[in-house]
């Protein structure tokens, strides 16, 4: 079984090798005539405003923060799924606290207009 | 040495096939979408077109390629890798077809057979937000970090569904049997009776939708949105560093419909697709083609009848309804494994 994590890594070198070959021999093709106007920015029309890498809105970050807590609690239902049939009465109640937790989080949330997109 | 050379072998064709699948899938979702429109679509390369693919590649990597002067270099380079790796690497898990004996060899059609197949998807899946949201950021340009910003929301988002389906797949797998499992492979060994397939194409719908939004289609393709972010996080990019992120989304388009193929499907599984036999591999790869392209079908149909959503829209539509609702079939799920089981 573990080996088969090291076929896995093969693959991944082999994906790794492509991409960054594809990028070189393009590099070694492709001509190579910069000036200022194509080294600006892209733009649609209208020039874009002010700096890129400044503080932008929060609803990402909260969004992000929910999901982490949801993520975490829903890779621990995996390995409760794979050994469900184990499960005594008491362990099966535990696991239905659980889940209620979690639906919980996602009513807390809800009411606290987290997911509302401002 | 010879399950190295294996593994190199087999790594090497699983990366050709996919990335050919990736060349004709464009040429297919082209096609589709002209009929659509009551159009041809391409069709001057070659007899129908056929040879469009190629002429594509080979314009990505002749183009001249800007490296504008404000972005962060280093990562602005590595983002299209790191945004293709991940698609490629995801497929190592899924089988496409039963194993070939001959005499004492084994040759199994798959790149890996891991106990944790499936959260190794859940994994991989994730690890692709990177390539995205590094591009957008390192390309120092208000458009594509904007774009960038809402994938990572979204797919964030749209994995807790994900998530939350894999884990009633799971639950299904206990039905019969001493324990579940996450391997892909004994998934699809597993046999199932019909009622549980009734059961499991219920959450079909939920799952393609997620499948949508993690590869950033239409109706979900918000960071694209070319009418208000004109490309969103690839618009700093042109030549090979543009198609290496256009590959990437077509591949997970690719690796989203086998995946579903396998877990709602059978896979490989269908008349005379029979494991231990010469002619098995053979008609249970073309079972799976079949089924992936059929899936592939419905990606490209929804991409043209349906309209972009609204950004808040779509993240109220993921955890105000799919969330809930695969809590809920994840909780049924449960009841019927613990009643039947």
């Amino acid at each position: 079984m573990l080996e088969h994590y090291g076929l896995i890594g093969a693959l991944a070198l082999i994906a790794l090798i492509f991409p960054f070959v594809g990028v070189g021999v393009a590099w070694l093709l492709r001509p190579k005539r910069p000036d200022p106007i194509k080294n600006s920015v892209y733009e649609c029309g209208v020039e874009t405003i002010g700096d890129t890498w400044v503080q932008f809105r929060a609803q990402y970050y909260l969004f992000a923060l929910i999901f982490v807590v949801f993520d975490v609690e829903i890779m621990f239902l995996f390995p409760i799924a794979v050994a469900f049939q184990r499960l005594d009465m008491m362990q099966v109640f535990y696991v239905i606290l659980f889940v209620v937790l979690l639906a919980d989080g996602l009513l807390y949330a809800w009411r606290k207009k987290a997911l509302e997109w401002q | 040495m010879s399950i190295v050379l294996l593994s190199i072998l087999k790594s090497l064709a699983l990366i050709i096939l996919l990335l050919t699948g990736f060349a004709y899938l464009t040429y297919y979702e082209r096609k589709l979408l002209a009929r659509f429109h009551v159009r041809r679509g391409p069709n001057r390369a070659g007899p129908f077109g056929l040879l469009q693919p190629i002429a594509d590649a080979v314009k990505a990597i002749f183009k001249e390629e800007i490296v504008p002067g404000h972005v962060d270099k280093l990562i602005y380079i590595v983002a299209p890798a790191l945004s293709l790796i991940p698609a490629l690497v995801i497929f190592a898990v899924i089988p496409i077809a039963p194993d070939l004996r001959l005499g004492g060899f084994t040759l199994q059609f798959h790149v890996a057979d891991i106990n944790v197949g499936l959260l190794y998807l859940a994994a991989i899946a994730s690890v692709a937000t990177y390539g995205i949201i590094l591009g957008g950021w390192s390309s120092n340009n208000n458009y594509a970090l904007l774009g960038s910003l809402r994938t990572a929301a979204q797919m964030i988002s749209y994995e807790l569904p994900f998530g939350l389906l894999l884990a009633a797949i799971i639950l299904t797998t206990n039905i019969g049997r001493e324990a579940g499992t996450l391997s892909l492979i004994e998934i699809l060994n597993q046999p199932r009776p019909w009622w549980l397939w009734l059961w499991l194409w219920l959450a079909f719908p939920m799952f393609f939708i997620t499948m949508l939004a993690e590869s950033n289609r239409s109706p979900f393709d918000l960071p694209e949105t070319e009418n208000e972010l004109i490309a969103g996080f690839q618009v700093e990019y042109g030549g090979i560093k543009f198609a290496l992120f256009f590959m990437a989304e077509y591949i997970s388009m690719i690796t989203g419909s086998a995946i579903m193929a396998t877990l709602f499907f059978g896979g490989w599984r269908g008349p005379f697709a029979d494991p231990g036999t010469w002619y098995g591999p053979i008609v249970g790869f073309g079972w799976f083609f079949l089924k992936v392209v059929a899936l592939l079908f419905v990606y490209i149909w929804v991409r043209a009848s349906v309209p972009r959503i609204r950004y808040d829209q779509l993240l109220q539509f993921c955890w105000k309804v799919l969330t809930p609702l695969s809590i809920g079939y994840l909780v049924l799920t449960a009841l019927i494994v613990v009643f039947v089981g």
